[in-house]
């Protein structure tokens, strides 16, 4: 794994479960080692360089829903990645299945590309509406295309008459194609880059073949502006894949070893579920849509307490509901992985935009007090990552773990590198129970050997009621202290042995620090490329809660610091307040529903940092 | 007690003395004892109430979660693994009220798990007020004027949902009680067992008296494999009939999983195949 987490260590052999109940305290011994090393290494520390290879587009795709932007993006992100370019595209849509104006942005580059700047090159409108929403990111070089026949009087607009193109083709449902053509001949490619994408999205033969056809339609009549727009392609990456935030997540479940995930659609975090859906066959993990929150996390529950690893996906709302059973989880000292798919609230809010305003309730909710993790990733590989490695830190813990995302990552593309997976398997670190087995046990920071029923022939009783030792009801006031002790004594494993550090980019020696965390990253650290400012670095945090010493060092050593979220509040700015006693001097909030752009973050560094 | 007792030793029971808890938990002990079920491969999962409290006094696995959440935690650890007999055990109020809409879907997902639920027509818990399954016109501290709402009828409901196997007992009539019980462990899908109990403390109309006075047996030639006959049955409020309404085989939820398909061993016995991930990976990507 990366950041030299301790997935590896926490792996026992698969099938020998005896050993696994003999050798407890020394297994866990083994692992607290490579724990402790791994948590000593403060953080990575990123050097800013500035890229030779600057050349770059942007192309904005607009329409209605229904239009098949999404398939546009695939289909173009996949040429541009074959073609040797790394590409982010990046898709805001309004919560409604047909109409309304939606748009896919796709940013194709001979370096490496993590986030969005404002300005368009190419700018494909298929249908009228788009153009106002989108004229402040226009500029006098961007090139308009439009169906003549949609924009009647609008001038310098290059035509690229749809309606009648398609008409000899088989209608409509071929624009697609069509225009991908078309802009590939803008860019000066060759026709076969995109019948090389079109086949990898169409396995129909009859279908590929006809989009196939309307590509080359597209590409023809692009000839008199061929190359207008130029960007070349290079050698391809071998082994270079494509995935966007949602399946970076599910396949860390996998990696993290999950068997089981039951869910209930809340956009956007339904197609972590999805993807899980179609790996259950090949991966043997049992998933199951609830019939509400409530249900999936008490469900969740279940099936860690018989040997399951499980996970719920779901958003605010549904999060909400579920916090009953996140305290139950605290209470009956269960393992548990929660992704937390954040879209901007209060009440259904804007179910199809971003926002960063749930740490509150991922840090706050459920009743009572008991140690969670919270973990948000800035890009696919932490998605990964962190999916991956809450299941090891649950387990460990016993305690919930929350994967704190985002919309904005969750749907953007982008091109990457295979995932580095662990060495071995991950499994449970449970085991045989003997005859006087107690479920509550003491034991080193708190942890209790975790047996399961079925395994071994003791008795594993958990109780959300307080309990004693074997999991029975008490009153009594000692046992109830040493309980809550016992619960809480389990941060100190979260806050240092099995957390993940954070990540700074920039001069180790700085003046100013600006801290953010989730899926400002990269936007940040663009930015911060592009101006170089003196003295003035970016921690990106991936675990944000319980807060490490590393961040908190990190935040000791600033003389300014400056925390960027996309929230009107600062909710992770009053965390770390709290947490670490430092002063924040300013706060760069955003909330309109999008995330920062690269250009928003160039422009409050210029007014605000030193350059 | 005999040699092969369920029951826990030593706990502090925290029943009213004459409450039909205690009968309950003498039953189920005893239906226990005679199917001579594994004690280490037999969980209880309850939710929050007297009767949830059941579990305590048993020397079995448990799992005492939320006030109404115990059906779906019960079905998860029954498909987590399947070697586990699982039996889900809480009051009408944790059930019908506040776990309504697991009710209701557990049926319609048919685990192999059976459901008693200890229907005392009241909160015994919090102290009185209205059950789901409290009749119309019953006063208590809060429904000061009497309950206002129609019960619920959990029989009629589960045998419109098509439940496997859906039964009424009365905790007064122990022999037909157990015979129940048994049926419902053995049977394999949801099996919804519904035990009458009067609440001596909370519950001062529908005591054992009024239990033996308004109850009687199905009719010896009652076709628990018809539908419309069962609900018929179940739609009679006065007398309320006891027996086996419906039984009904039919594929269970954990058996079709996909996980299940190819691999019958328990989740906690897996693990991930990392060759087949990079190959998952590389294909998605
Ligand atoms: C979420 C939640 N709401 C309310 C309660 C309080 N409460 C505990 S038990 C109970 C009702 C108990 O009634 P029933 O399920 O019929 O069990 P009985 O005590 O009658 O056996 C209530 C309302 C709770 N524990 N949790
Ligand atoms: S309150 Fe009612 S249900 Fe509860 S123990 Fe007492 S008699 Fe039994
Ligand atoms: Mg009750």
């Amino acid at each position: 794994m990366q950041d030299g987490t301790p997935e590896n260590s926490t792996v026992k052999d698969a099938n020998d479960l005896e050993y696994v109940g003999k050798a407890w305290q020394v297994t866990y011994k083994d692992v607290k080692h490579a724990e402790q090393r791994a948590s000593q290494a403060i953080s990575e520390t990123i050097a800013l360089i500035h890229a030779d290879d600057t050349r770059e587009i942007t192309l904005v795709i607009s329409g209605e829903a229904g239009q098949g932007l999404q398939t546009i993006a695939h289909i173009l992100a996949r040429m541009f990645m074959n073609g040797g370019l790394h590409v982010l595209a990046v898709s805001e849509f309004m919560s409604r299945i047909r109409g309304g104006s939606n748009s896919v942005t796709l940013r194709a580059a001979h370096r490496s590309v993590r986030a969005l700047n404002e300005h368009i090159d190419l700018c494909v409108l298929l249908d009228k509406k788009a153009l106002q929403r989108l004229r402040g990111r226009c500029a006098a070089d961007t090139i308009l295309i439009g169906d003549p026949a949609i924009f009647v009087d609008e001038m310098g607009m290059f035509p690229l008459p749809l309606k009648e193109l398609s008409a000899n083709i088989g209608g409509a449902m071929y624009n697609n194609s069509l225009v991908c053509g078309y802009i590939t001949r803008l860019i000066g490619w060759e026709l076969s880059h995109l019948e090389i994408a079109l086949t990898r999205i169409f396995t129909d033969c009859d279908l590929l073949a006809k989009n196939c056809a309307a590509a080359r339609v597209g590409w023809e009549y692009g000839v008199d502006n061929s190359g207008r727009c130029s960007i070349p392609p290079c050698e391809a990456k071998p082994g270079s894949i494509l995935l966007d935030g949602s399946q970076a997540v599910a396949l860390g479940a996998v990696a993290g070893g999950c068997t089981f995930i039951s869910s209930y659609p809340m956009s956007p975090s339904t197609e972590v579920l999805t993807h899980l859906a179609k790996l259950a066959h090949a991966h043997g993990i049992i998933v199951e849509q609830a019939e509400d929150e409530i249900s999936a996390i008490n469900m969740g529950l279940g099936s860690w307490y018989a040997g399951g690893r499980a996970m719920v996906s779901t958003s605010g709302g549904g999060f909400d509901l579920m916090a009953e059973g996140l305290s139950l989880c605290g209470a009956i000292e269960s393992p548990m992985v929660i992704h937390l798919a954040q879209r901007p609230g209060p009440g259904t809010g804007l179910p199809t935009r971003t926002e960063q305003a749930d740490l509150e309730i991922a840090r706050y909710s459920g009743h009572g007090e008991f140690p969670r993790a919270i973990l948000a990733p800035g890009s696919p590989e932490e998605a990964f990552t962190c999916t991956a490695h809450a299941f090891t830190m649950a387990d460990l813990s016993q305690s919930p773990v929350i994967i704190l995302t985002d919309q904005y990552l969750l749907d953007t593309l982008y091109d990457l590198d295979p995932f580095e997976l662990p060495d071995t398997a991950p499994g449970s670190r449970i085991i045989a129970t003997t005859e006087d087995y107690r479920r509550y046990a003491p034991g080193p920071d708190g942890i209790s050997p975790r047996g399961i029923p079925g395994l071994g022939v003791g008795r594993v009783c958990v109780d959300s009621d307080e309990h004693d030792d074997e999991g029975c009801i008490t009153e009594d006031f000692d046992v109830r202290i040493s309980m809550v002790d016992k619960r809480l004594s389990k941060l100190r494993l979260l806050r240092e042995d099995l957390a993940l550090p954070p990540r700074l980019y920039g001069p180790a020696y700085f003046k100013i620090l600006i801290v953010g965390w989730g899926s400002t990253a990269a936007v940040v650290a663009e930015a911060l490329e592009q101006l170089q400012p003196v003295a003035t670095s970016f921690l990106h945090c991936i675990q944000i809660y319980p807060v490490s010493k590393a961040i908190s060092d990190h935040l000791h050593r600033a003389k300014q610091i400056i925390v960027i979220e996309n929230n009107a509040t600062g909710q992770f700015a009053r965390l770390l307040k709290a947490e670490t006693g430092c002063a924040v001097s300013r706060e760069w909030h955003k909330y309109n529903g999008l995330a920062f752009s690269v250009d928003e973050v160039v422009e409050l560094l210029r007014q605000e940092v030193e350059l | 007690m005999s040699e092969n007792s369920y029951l826990r030793t030593g706990c502090d029971v925290a029943w009213c003395p004459g409450c039909g808890n205690f009968g309950i938990l003498k039953i189920v002990n005893e239906t226990l004892q005679e199917m001579e079920l594994d004690p280490r491969q037999t969980v209880v999962v309850s939710g929050i109430g007297q009767a949830a409290k059941t579990p305590q006094y048993l020397n079995l696995h448990f799992f005492n979660g939320l006030h109404g959440r115990a059906l779906p935690a019960a079905t998860a650890i029954k498909a987590t693994n399947r070697n586990l007999t699982v039996i889900a055990e809480s009051g009408d109020g944790d059930m019908y009220g506040e776990g309504g809409n697991h009710f209701t879907h557990c049926i319609r997902r048919n685990p192999d798990l059976t459901n008693i639920v200890h229907n005392n027509m009241v909160y015994g818990l919090t102290k009185g007020q209205a059950s789901p399954t409290s009749p119309h016109g019953l006063v208590t501290p809060l429904q000061v004027d009497g309950v206002i709402l129609e019960p619920f009828n959990p029989i009629a409901v589960a045998i419109a949902l098509d439940a496997s196997f859906v039964a009424r007992a009365y905790v007064g009539h122990a022999d037909q009680t157990r015979a129940i019980l048994k049926a419902a462990i053995r049977h394999r899908g949801y099996a919804l067992v519904d035990i009458l109990q009067p609440c001596v403390t909370f519950n001062k109309l529908n005591t054992y008296r009024w239990f033996e006075e308004h109850t009687t047996p199905l009719a010896a030639d009652h076709d628990h494999t018809d539908k419309i006959q069962a609900f018929a049955r179940a739609c009679e409020n006065d007398p309320l009939r006891l027996g086996i309404f419906y039984q009904n085989e039919k594929p269970v939820f954990e058996d079709q999983l996909a996980a299940y398909l190819d691999d019958s061993r328990p989740l906690f016995e897996r693990r991930v195949d990392l060759n087949k991930l990079a190959e998952t990976v590389r294909v998605m990507g």
